[in-house]
C-alpha cells in the first residue's frame, strides 16, 4: 500500500435534474489500493464512481460541480479530453457486458483505439497479458476467436476486467462487478481485485460488505448521497465513528 | 369487508369449474378464428397467384409461321449492287405482304387482304430484312433466291391457336356432299343431314331474335294506352284527334313487330327450313377437295356456301369431307373465318411452331404485343432501385444516427421527429409533384430518368429507413455503448464499430421493406414522365425507362387482348423482383447475425 493520492475530490456535487445526488463529497483515494464504496441502494456511490471517469457526460441532464483531480490534474477541466481521460481511468460494469465479437477481439479493442500496438505481434502479446492478469487466460486461450458472449457469467466479468485491463489504464473503477455471480465466480473475481492491486488503483462500489472486508484497504461509507465516513476498511468494521455506519454494517439501516 | 379466507374457497367446487369451462371455451374460440384468419388469407393468396400466373401462361409462348418468301431483285437491290446498306434499307414489310398474296392467291378484296396481312406480326418484316442483311454481311447473298423464313404471327394468330377465339370443331358427318357452283357460290346439298345440328342452334338465335323484337313491340304498346290516356283527357278536339292519330301509328308499329317475332318464332318451331347466317351466328364451314367452304345460308342438308380457299376439282357425291363449326360468332373474336381458314391450312401443312417466348424476357416495350417484352422496365426498375438506395440508405442510416446518438433532446428534434414520422403518411403522389416542380423543374434533372423516378423514390423510403433504422439503433443494449465508452471510445467509434453492426440487420430489414414499397410504386413516377413509352433498354441511371409497376399499369390498359396475358406475366417478373430483394434481405441478415 502506498500513501501517495492518486484521486482527489473536493465539494463534489451531482445533481440529475432537480435531484441532488450527490452533496459536497470530499474523498482522497490512494494509489494501488482497493478502495471499496459502500452504502445502502440509492445513496450515490455509483454515481459517484461513474464521476471519476466522466461515464455521467452521456447522460444529458448530469450536471456536475466541485473539483476531481487525478493526480492533481482537474478531469473537468477544459483542456482534458474524456476519451483520453477513460484510457487512464478504466472501468469493469455490474453486469458483464462483452462485445459481441470473439475474445481477443474484445480484449483487442482498446489497444486498437488507443493505438497501443504498432504490429499484430504486440497487439497478440497485449491480449495475452490483459487475460492473464485477468486470470482468464488458462481457461480462454484455446478458443480465443470464439464469441465473448459464449463464456459464462464469471468468464465473462473476468473478460470484461481483461478488457479494461487492456487500454493500460491507471485507475480500474468496478461497478458492483459481482452482483451477476455466483459464489464461486465471485471468489475468482475477489482472488483478482486482490492481486490487481499490485497495478492499479481499485475502486470498487459493493453492496455486499463482507465482500467490502475481504477486498479493500480503504472504504467509503455513502449515506442519502453524502460521504459518510471514510477510512480504513478495518477501522470502519470494527470501530465505525459515525452512528450511521455503525448502523449500516450491523444492518440496521440500508 | 372482503374475507380473504372465505375468497379461497371460490377455487374449488362447481363456480369455480364453470369459470374455467369459460376460459378453455373462449381461448379454443380464440384460436378457431386464428385458424380461420390465417386460412381466409391463405386462400386469397393461392387465388390471386393462381390466377396471375394462370393468365400468365400464355405469355410464355409465340407462334411462328414458316413461309417460303421470294426475295425479288427488283424490290430489294434492284441495281445488283450486293450492298449492305442498300439491302438493309429495302422495303422488306411490302415484301412480306407480297409473300402473304403469293402463298394465299385467292385473297382478294381490300378487308381480305388486311386480314391476311394481319396474319404475321408487322415486325416480322424487320425482321426478315435484319436476317437477310445479316447474311449479306456474312457473304451470302440471298437476294433472288426464294428461302423458308420464320415469320412472327400477330397476336391474333397467336391467341387463336391458343384457344383464345374458342376452338375450330369438327362435327361428325356421314353423308355424300354436292357441290353445284352458282355465280360467285355454291349451291351445297347432301344426302343426309349433316347440317341439322347448325340449324338447329341457328333457330335457338331465331327465338333470341324474337324476344328481342317483342320487347320493343311492348314498347310501342305502352305508347299506344299513354296516348290514349291523353286523348281521354284532352279538353279540346285538336288535341284528341292529335293523340288519337299517335295511338293509331304506335299500333300500327305494334302489329309490324309482332308479326315479325311470330313470324321469326314459326320459323324456328317448323320442321327443316332455311335459314341465312349472319356474323352474328357462329361460322359453318366445309373443307372439301383441299379447298375451304364458309355456309352463308343453310338447311338441314346443305344450303348456300363461299369458297375462302377454292376446290381441286370438281365435287360431287363425296364422302371424305369434313364439317366444322366455331365457338364463336365472327363478331364476337378478333379472327375472322378467313384468318382461321388460312392459319388451320398452315397448322396442317406444319407450318405453325410455337416455341418459348424468349423476346419477352429480353426486348423492350411495343405497341404490337407479339414483339412487347419486359425487359427494359426490368432494367428501367433496376436503375432506379440503384439510385433510391444509393440515396435513401446513407441518408436514412445517417439521419437516424444523428437522431438517436447525437442530437439533444429539445423542441427542434422533437419537431424533426413529428415530420419524420408524418412524412412516412404522405400520399406518394404528392412527391411525384414535389420532383416534378423540384428535380425535374429547378434543378433540371432528366425527365423520364431513373435518376429522377430515384430521387423521388428515395424521398418516399426515408421516413420508413428512418423509423426502422432509430428503433434499431435503440434495441441496441446500452451496455454495449457503456462498455466501449468506458474503454475510452469516442462516441462516432462507439456508433460505428458497436452500435451500428448490432443495429444492422434491423436497419437491412427496415431498408429492404422501404425499397419493396418504393418498387412496387407507380402514382409519383406517373409525375415525372416514367409513363412513357420506351421501347429502348435504358443503359445508365439518364435514360429514359419505364419501372414494372408502371408498365403493369399500361399494358393493363391496352385493348389488345394479348396485353392481358403479358400483363400478368410482368405482375409475375414484379412479384420475382421482390422476392429476390427479399432473400438478399434474409441471406444479408443471415451474416450480420453470423458474425456475432
Amino acid at each position: 500500500m502506498s500513501d501517495e493520492i492518486k484521486i482527489s475530490a473536493k465539494g463534489v456535487d451531482v445533481f440529475y435534474g432537480d435531484n441532488h445526488a450527490i452533496k459536497d463529497v470530499d474523498v482522497e483515494i490512494q494509489n494501488k489500493t482497493v478502495t471499496a464504496f459502500i452504502g445502502p441502494s440509492g445513496c450515490g456511490k455509483s454515481t459517484f464512481l461513474r464521476c471519476i471517469n466522466r461515464m455521467n457526460d452521456t447522460i444529458d441532464i448530469c450536471r456536475i460541480t466541485g473539483d476531481i483531480l487525478l493526480e492533481g490534474e482537474d478531469i473537468y477541466a477544459k483542456s482534458v479530453d474524456p476519451v483520453q481521460l477513460r484510457a487512464r481511468v478504466g472501468m469493469v460494469f455490474q453486469k458483464p457486458n462483452p462485445f459481441p465479437k470473439s475474445i481477443y477481439d474484445n480484449v483487442a479493442y482498446g489497444p486498437k483505439i488507443h493505438g497501443l500496438a504498432s504490429t499484430k505481434a504486440e497487439l497478440d502479446e497485449i491480449v495475452e497479458l490483459s487475460l492473464r492478469r485477468a486470470a482468464i487466460w488458462d481457461e480462454v486461450k484455446d478458443r480465443l476467436h470464439e464469441p465473448g458472449t459464449g463464456l459464462s457469467g464469471g468468464q465473462q466479468q473476468r473478460l470484461c476486467i481483461g478488457r479494461a485491463v487492456a487500454t493500460a489504464p491507471e485507475v480500474l473503477l468496478m461497478d458492483e462487478p459481482c452482483s451477476a455471480l455466483d459464489p464461486i465466480a465471485t471468489a475468482q473475481v475477489e482472488e483478482l481485485i486482490d492481486d490487481l492491486r499490485k497495478s492499479y488503483t481499485v475502486v470498487i462500489v459493493t453492496h455486499s460488505m463482507q465482500q467490502a472486508a475481504r477486498v479493500s484497504q480503504k472504504t467509503a461509507f455513502f449515506h442519502l448521497g453524502s460521504l459518510v465516513e471514510y477510512g480504513d476498511t478495518d477501522k470502519i468494521f470494527t470501530n465505525p465513528s459515525d452512528p450511521r455506519t455503525e448502523s449500516y454494517i450491523t444492518g440496521r439501516i440500508g | 369487508m372482503v374475507d380473504m379466507t372465505a375468497l379461497t374457497g371460490m377455487h374449488s367446487g362447481e363456480g369455480s369449474a364453470r369459470r374455467i369451462r369459460k376460459r378453455r371455451a373462449a381461448e379454443t374460440r380464440l384460436k378457431l378464428y386464428g385458424i380461420a384468419a390465417i386460412l381466409v388469407a391463405a386462400l386469397a393468396l393461392v387465388a390471386l397467384l393462381s390466377s396471375v400466373v394462370g393468365k400468365a401462361a400464355g405469355a410464355l409462348s409465340e407462334t411462328y409461321l414458316t413461309l417460303p418468301v421470294t426475295l425479288e431483285q427488283s424490290e430489294i437491290d434492284p441495281d445488283r449492287t450486293g450492298d449492305f446498306d442498300v439491302i438493309r434499307k429495302a422495303d422488306f414489310s411490302g415484301l412480306t405482304k407480297d409473300m402473304l398474296k403469293a402463298n394465299f392467291p385467292d385473297a382478294r378484296g381490300r378487308t381480305t387482304r388486311r386480314q391476311l396481312y394481319d396474319l404475321v406480326s408487322s415486325g416480322s418484316g424487320f425482321e426478315l430484312g435484319d436476317y437477310v442483311s445479316a447474311q449479306v454481311a456474312e457473304g451470302n447473298n440471298l437476294v433472288g433466291q426464294t428461302i423458308d423464313f420464320r415469320f412472327l404471327a400477330s397476336d391474333v394468330t397467336d391467341l387463336y391457336l391458343k384457344g383464345d377465339f374458342g376452338r375450330l370443331r369438327e362435327k361428325e358427318t356421314s353423308s355424300n356432299l354436292t357441290l353445284v357452283a352458282d355465280g360467285d357460290s355454291y349451291i351445297v346439298s347432301s344426302t343426309g343431314d349433316d347440317f341439322e345440328a347448325a340449324l338447329a342452334r341457328v333457330k335457338e338465335g331465331l327465338l333470341v331474335e324474337a324476344a328481342v323484337i317483342r320487347g320493343k313491340a311492348r314498347l310501342q304498346d305502352n305508347g299506344v294506352v299513354e296516348f290514349q290516356r291523353r286523348a281521354d283527357a284532352s279538353e279540346d278536339e285538336a288535341t284528341r284527334t292529335r293523340n288519337l292519330k299517335l295511338v293509331d301509328q304506335r299500333a300500327a308499329a305494334r302489329d309490324k313487330l309482332l308479326a315479325e317475332a311470330e313470324d321469326l318464332e314459326a320459323r324456328s318451331a317448323a320442321d327443316g327450313g332455311d335459314e341465312a347466317l349472319s356474323d352474328t351466328n357462329r361460322s359453318v364451314l366445309i373443307r372439301v377437295a383441299g379447298g375451304w367452304l364458309k355456309m352463308t345460308r343453310i338447311t338441314a342438308s346443305g344450303g348456300v356456301a363461299e369458297a375462302v380457299v377454292p376446290m381441286q376439282g370438281e365435287v360431287t357425291g363425296t364422302n371424305s369431307w369434313a364439317l366444322f363449326t366455331t365457338d364463336l360468332a365472327e363478331n364476337a373474336r378478333k379472327v375472322s373465318d378467313n384468318q382461321i381458314v388460312w392459319i388451320e391450312t398452315l397448322r396442317e401443312a406444319g407450318q405453325v411452331e410455337t416455341v418459348f417466348n424468349k423476346r419477352f424476357f429480353t426486348s423492350g416495350d411495343s405497341r404490337e404485343p407479339e414483339l412487347a417484352g419486359i425487359w427494359g422496365a426490368a432494367v428501367g426498375s433496376f436503375w432506379t432501385m440503384v439510385v433510391t438506395f444509393a440515396l435513401a440508405f446513407p441518408i436514412g442510416v445517417c439521419a437516424a444516427i444523428y437522431l438517436e446518438e447525437f442530437a439533444p433532446r429539445n423542441k427542434l428534434t422533437d419537431f424533426i421527429e413529428v415530420n419524420i414520422n408524418n412524412l412516412a403518411a404522405v400520399p406518394s403522389i404528392v412527391f411525384g409533384l414535389l420532383g416534378l416542380s423540384v428535380f425535374l423543374g429547378v434543378f433540371g434533372v432528366p425527365r423520364s430518368a431513373p435518376l429522377a423516378g430515384g430521387i423521388v423514390l428515395a424521398l418516399m423510403t426515408l421516413p420508413t429507413i428512418i423509423i426502422a433504422s432509430r428503433a434499431a439503433i435503440r434495441a441496441v443494449p446500452p451496455s454495449i455503448r457503456d462498455a466501449a465508452v468506458g474503454l475510452g471510445a469516442s462516441r462516432l467509434q462507439t456508433t460505428f464499430h458497436h452500435v451500428l453492426p448490432l443495429a444492422m440487420p434491423g436497419i437491412l430489414t427496415g431498408t429492404i421493406i422501404g425499397m419493396a414499397q418504393a418498387l412496387g410504386e407507380t402514382a409519383p413516377l406517373i409525375m415525372i414522365g416514367m409513363v412513357a413509352f420506351i421501347v429502348d433498354i435504358p443503359t445508365g441511371i439518364t435514360d429514359s425507362a419505364s419501372v414494372l409497376p408502371v408498365q403493369v399499369f399500361r399494358w393493363s390498359d391496352f385493348p389488345e387482348r394479348a396485353f392481358e396475358a403479358r400483363t400478368a406475366a410482368a405482375i409475375c417478373v414484379l412479384l420475382g423482383f421482390l422476392v429476390v430483394m427479399n432473400a438478399i434481405a434474409v441471406f444479408m441478415r443471415k451474416r450480420f447475425e453470423r458474425r456475432w
